[in-house]
């Protein structure tokens, strides 16, 4: 179940109200997705808030979760908004996914992105994924119900020993802006049945240098999640 | 035969250079190695060639464009 025949009728989950997650939710509850359920077990600190743009500095210490609540409902008092201050396994993750048409990963680590794309793929969920760090971003999305589509695994492995943070590495603020401002895009897309989807493609920006490219990705046949 | 070796992002950066011009390869992984001197191919980097994503096996043709990006996770 993606497809609906309004915003107001979609169910969103959210992971990760940092960077990225700041844009799509501010875009998704400003549009009027209906419903959108709020993950992240962290708190706003004041090094967040030069790219987290949902959270302000009345919110330092609060936890992100409510403090995108309370910002996304000033903005759109005529939706829901549920959160969860946790943490995501698979098992806490595919418990969420019940009635969600579309999962947005906005996190920020390899562990939690497995554990979405793993969750998606069994329960046959969209997934719109978005990542950035310094110059660079990229968005894909995954349609596990559609025989051909790739998988996150498929892209990735799990044998990631690189683990590089936006506040350990950088990053240039407005990049997040762009690349959560495109899953929006691609969740509202897929929501609404409109539109040509970004499946199957890994789409890349480079804005040190103001370049784009669009790589086509392949499911594999090999892959443990998705084959 | 001419292909064209392309670096993003952190690893333009740690090359000195994004674009690099090799005269033969059989293979991605042979393109890296002929580009960089012999330096060990990361094991975590994305690989394409004319912007289709490939693995380190991959044949590769004159004429090819071949384009290595860091992976990216954060958010």
């Amino acid at each position: 179940m993606d497809k609906v025949s309004s915003l107001n009728q979609a169910k969103v989950l959210i992971v990760g109200l940092g960077g990225l997650g700041s844009p799509v939710a501010m875009y998704l509850a400003a549009a009027g997705v209906g419903h959108l359920v709020l993950v992240d077990f962290d708190r706003v600190d004041l090094s967040n808030l030069q790219r987290q743009i949902v959270h302000d500095t009345a919110q330092i210490g609060q936890y992100k979760t409510l403090s995108a609540q309370n910002k996304l409902q000033a903005l759109n008092p005529n939706i829901q908004i549920s959160i969860l201050n946790q943490a995501l396994d698979e098992v806490v993750l595919e418990q969420q996914l019940d009635k969600i048409n579309v999962v947005v990963d906005a996190s920020d680590n390899f562990a939690t992105r497995f554990a979405i794309n793993a969750a998606c793929v069994r329960t046959k969920t969209p997934l719109v994924s978005g990542a950035a760090l310094r110059w660079g971003g990229q968005v894909a999305v995954f349609l596990p119900a559609q025989k051909n589509s790739p998988c996150y695994h498929c892209l990735y492995d799990n044998n990631e020993e690189q683990q590089e943070t936006c506040s350990q590495q950088g990053i240039i603020a407005p990049l997040v802006g762009i690349i959560g401002s495109i899953q929006a895009v691609e969740v509202i897309k897929i929501l609404l049945g409109v539109g040509k989807s970004l499946v199957g493609k890994l789409l890349i920006f480079d804005a040190y240098t103001g370049n784009w490219r669009k790589l086509q990705l392949h499911k594999d046949p090999a892959c443990p999640v998705c084959s | 035969m001419t292909i064209t070796v392309k670096f993003f992002a952190s690893l333009r950066e740690q090359i000195g250079q994004s674009e690099i011009e090799i005269d033969s390869a059989e293979t991605v992984a042979q393109a890296w190695a002929k580009a960089c001197n012999n330096a060990p191919l990361p094991s975590h980097i994305l690989m394409a060639i004319n912007q289709e994503y490939v693995d380190k096996n991959a044949a590769v043709k004159n004429g090819d464009e071949i384009a290595f990006f860091p992976p990216v996770t954060g958010g």
